[in-house]
């Protein structure tokens, strides 16, 4: 261990500057009473080749996307992650800086976050993105808080075939907020307007996302209507590489865009560090959760950017904040700005149709294998469900003995769906990969 | 310089793709994207250079003294960067097979175990994405703990020191709960008398940051204890300033029912430029029934994950939480072992220093030893030669540090918090302490070069007003009112320097 850079000589040299015999004075601040008196029962400290080879072992005892075929999905997806990324953040620069409170220190990191926010907007058709959120669950309570405060109504309706971790990071959240939470079923793995005016009448927001948690297009432009028409906040929660082919939220009349961005820029890392994105119409700006970052000038008038707006945050309006959130993800949407800036409209838009394609070309393979699709008549994205003849979990056993891992079993959180697997098939997968899968989930 | 999007030519692209020769997938016309979002057009040589003006014109850890007091910005070790990208871990699905998954829940058991004896409490959920996110769990926890013993329309209120971060505040309102704001002694301490009258049948809890803001350990916390305790309320302990006190004191062994770590500070996670973080929290037994699902638990030799717990408050995060993040703390736990406590140790030492240096010329609301940081104040500046802690903070930039915490905590006028970590050498605070001297004489012989400071960073003092009162938060392309320089200016020296 050598991350201190102290030597004997300059401790001496400190404690006679500072006028004590010993460390231990230093520490007589501390009652006697609430003193540990002993040393951490910790394993002894690991040189870093130990360490190394610690971990590697500890490592290798995953099996990672690299050492099977994996359509696994159901919100963190296998797909490609540039070179450039892992360029960009390993600049020490954006890896070791703070929050950048001091904006003439944190000129590039203040930028970068100002060029993602305009990538989000122009994603999401949104005028406002914050600098992000914890992950994609976090930006959905986010959005409910925001919600509440701007129309007084304390109910929010969340679509069924939202994802069932956005909705129970939801559900947790909501007492504190003073809100009720109302589910709306699927219906044949899309949701009814109709049904989601119905139980809009008196909510704040109404969350569905698109496409859903089952791969399923959603009718988003009207139920973005159904939610408007009951006074509630629309608010879409979307997948951001499904951005250059699907339209956008603020194109549909929603008022609030959010979602999981790991599917640009980050890697799967077993659920995280990942970031949450979230925007809003220009009307919200002032109730936003999270840092901004805004152009200004400086002294000569020449351009630079700063955090602003923070009178809506915690350090400023404390009790009366619009959030309490305080570090981001700011260098994981970083990694998202540096993916999208790599793909570019026309590479986000090809991405999106490989994996339409793709997902097509497996829907009819699987089908061509006497497959049945669990909602046969829905257009999907990259994602879709399918029965295996039997219970999923042991159809994904068989597979995974065979190399590749099939998929999310469904009846995990759907009642009915116990042979259903949930497929995902990215830009990295491919047509001998989906032969594979049809051979094994067929046999 | 310009934006990337400024840099952007019609027809350029970085990224190749596949593109399989299949049958193209069907969109309804209605759901179908009209017109293509602006993202940049660039090639990849641009977006590399891009990028890395940009990288050049951030301050990190790296490139220098970092002294932002609460923030902790100690050194990020490297072998940790290597660590978490192997590919067990950086490529593992959230929702592989636990059998296919034990390298990761091991790691997390692990940590879990190691936060434990850390803070002397017994049971731990590591998915909580930031310290306010743990702020925020730990409060939900005290509702759930309540409502359960069917309290929770009684105690409805949570006691916070005027010291605490904002993030408390907010936190308590986030979880529906009534602030009671209570006063600081003249010692720095909580005032006990205050603190008397506000503690009752209707109190669900405490915050405190023990050290608090001001650097100081509470030396009545065993009072605040008793008091709290008698009252039937819980103690909750905002890790931030836990960087104090590794392996010297547990915060379980001084009362508190409940504690969040911040990874990202006292266990070295880098932060980013604004994140991730991490926040676990550590519980009392009576409170592990209500923690987030899932835990992480060991069955023999194996480990897996449990979702049996019918009284959680469910979940606060997706998955197990930041995963990444686990993986470099306990990388850099594993590298101290049981001499966690000498980094706390110099962590305090260092700022005992740097305050030892700087109390004669500026002042020291306090007369007292320090924990991790001190508390200076400016005021004697602003009076004798109208400077304030805000031309300190942007002249110390000139000096290629980057400024402490200023203007917190708010009981300290003209503020100045300094956190120097453990892991600077003497010569950095030395020199730290040098600047900060010979700026404390430029105030009084030449103020103009304060009030004009930054001078040698890449833009000077920015209109923070005028940001926040046109807020411009997006580029608008064609629409975008180029400001003076769009034009890009070559790079001087220092700014490829990173300085």
């Amino acid at each position: 261990m050598s991350f201190l850079s102290l030597t004997e000589r300059d401790r001496e040299q400190m404690l006679e500057t500072i006028g004590v015999g010993s460390i231990d004075e230093l520490f007589e601040q501390i009652p006697e009473g609430v003193r540990l008196g002993r040393a951490l029962d910790l394993e002894p400290a690991l040189s870093e080749p130990e360490l190394v080879a610690h971990l590697t072992e500890l490592a290798s005892r995953n099996v990672d996307t690299g050492r099977e075929v994996s359509f696994l999905g159901a919100g963190i997806y296998d797909h490609y992650v540039p070179a450039v990324v892992d360029a960009v953040l390993a600049r020490g620069e954006f890896l070791t800086a703070y929050t950048p409170y001091q904006p003439e220190m944190s000129q590039g990191v203040l930028q970068a976050i100002f060029e993602y926010q305009t990538a989000i907007c122009e994603l999401t058709s949104m005028d406002v993105s914050n600098a992000s959120g914890y992950d994609g669950t976090t930006v959905a309570a986010d959005a409910c808080y925001l919600a509440r405060q701007a129309t007084g109504r304390s109910t929010v309706v969340l679509a069924e075939a939202l994802n069932p971790q956005v909705r129970q990071v939801v559900k947790t959240y909501a007492p504190g907020f003073g809100l009720d939470v109302v589910e709306v079923p699927h219906r044949d793995g899309t949701t009814d307007p109709d049904e989601l005016r119905a139980a809009a009448g008196d909510a704040a927001c109404v969350i569905f996302q698109q496409p859903n948690f089952f791969g399923c297009l959603e009718p988003a432009p009207d139920l973005a209507a159904a939610a408007n028409d009951a006074g509630a906040l629309p608010v879409a929660h979307v997948d951001p590489v499904s951005l250059g082919v699907l339209e956008a939220p603020g194109a549909y009349g929603c008022s609030i865009a959010i979602g999981e961005g790991q599917s640009a820029g980050n890697f799967q890392s077993y659920g995280g560090p990942h970031y949450g994105f979230f925007a809003a119409r220009s009307e919200f700006i002032r109730r936003m959760p999270g840092r901004i970052s805004g152009e200004t000038v400086d002294s000569d008038g020449k351009r630079g950017f700063v955090l602003t707006l923070q009178t809506r945050e915690q350090h400023i309006r404390r009790e009366k904040a619009t959030s309490n959130i305080t570090t981001n993800q700011t260098l994981l949407a970083l990694a998202g700005l540096v993916h999208l800036s790599w793909l570019g409209p026309q590479g986000l838009r090809e991405l999106g149709e490989t994996c339409l394609a793709l997902s097509r070309y497996a829907k009819d393979r699987l089908a061509d294998a006497g497959l049945e699709l669990v909602f046969p008549d829905k257009a999907t994205f990259k994602e879709f469900a399918v029965r295996v003849g039997r219970p999923a979990k042991s159809a994904i056993g068989d597979a995974r003995a065979a190399g590749i891992n099939p998929g999310y079993a469904l009846g995990r959180d759907y009642a009915g769906l116990d042979d259903a697997l949930l497929v995902a098939v990215t830009e990295k997968r491919t047509t001998a990969e989906i032969d594979r899968l049809i051979e094994v989930l067929a046999a | 310089m310009k934006l990337v999007y400024e840099e952007s030519q019609p027809g350029r692209r970085a990224s190749s793709l596949p593109q399989p020769d299949l049958p193209a997938g069907e969109v309804p016309d209605a759901l179908r994207r009209s017109s293509p979002p602006r993202l940049p057009e660039i090639s990849e040589p641009e977006l590399v250079r891009h990028f890395t003006a940009l990288a050049d014109r951030t301050f990190g850890i790296d490139t220098g003294f970092y002294p932002l007091g609460s923030c902790t910005m100690k050194h990020n070790p490297r072998v940790n960067e290597r660590v978490v990208n192997l590919p067990g871990f950086r490529d593992l699905h959230p929702l592989q097979e636990e059998d296919a998954s034990q390298g990761a829940l091991e790691l997390m058991w692990r940590l879990q175990e190691i936060l434990a004896e850390v803070v002397g409490l017994p049971a731990v959920s590591l998915q909580p994405a930031a310290g306010s996110q743990g702020e925020l769990t730990g409060l939900l926890l005290m509702r759930a703990y309540f409502a359960d013993r069917g309290e929770g329309d009684l105690r409805r209120q949570i006691v916070i020191p005027d010291t605490a971060h904002g993030t408390n505040p907010a936190s308590v309102t986030m979880a529906g709960y009534q602030l009671v704001d209570v006063k600081t002694d003249p010692r720095g301490n909580v005032d006990l008398e205050d603190l008397r009258g506000k503690v009752g049948p209707q109190t669900a809890g405490l915050m405190l940051t023990n050290p608090s803001t001001l650097g100081l350990f509470d030396e009545g916390i065993e009072e605040i204890t008793r008091i709290f305790h008698e009252a039937g309320a819980l103690m909750y302990y905002d890790g931030a300033n836990l960087n104090a006190i590794c392996g010297i004191s547990r915060p379980g062994d001084f009362g508190f029912d409940i504690v969040h770590f911040n990874l990202h500070k006292t266990f070295s996670q880098p932060h980013g430029g604004g994140g991730p973080g991490g926040g676990p929290i550590a519980v009392r037994e009576r409170l592990e029934p209500y923690l987030p699902v899932p835990a992480v638990v060991r069955d023999g030799d194996t480990f897996r994950l449990d979702y049996g717990r019918p009284k959680t408050i469910g979940k606060v995060r997706g998955f197990c939480g930041p995963f990444g993040v686990f993986v470099r703390s306990y990388a850099y736990i594993r590298s101290y072992g049981p001499a966690l406590r000498e980094m706390s140790e110099v962590a305090v030492l260092n700022a005992n220093y740097l305050l030892a240096r700087l109390k004669d010329t500026y002042e020291a609301p306090f007369d007292r030893l320090c924990m991790h940081e001190f508390v200076l104040s400016g005021r004697g500046l602003k009076r004798e030669h109208g400077v304030t802690t805000l031309d300190v903070a942007k002249r110390l930039m000139d000096y290629r540090f980057h400024p402490p915490t200023i203007y917190f905590p708010l009981i300290v006028p003209e503020a100045l918090m300094i956190e120097p970590t453990e892991t600077e050498a003497k010569e950095t605070l030395d020199a730290f302490a040098d600047a900060m001297l010979e700026i404390a004489r430029e105030a009084g012989e030449r103020p103009e070069l304060l009030k004009e400071a930054p001078h040698v960073r890449p833009v000077k003092r920015l209109d923070e007003v005028r940001a926040a009162k046109q807020p411009i938060v997006r580029y608008r392309f064609d629409g975008h009112q180029d400001p003076q320089d769009v034009a890009r200016e070559p790079r001087p020296l220092e700014a490829q320097k990173g300085v």
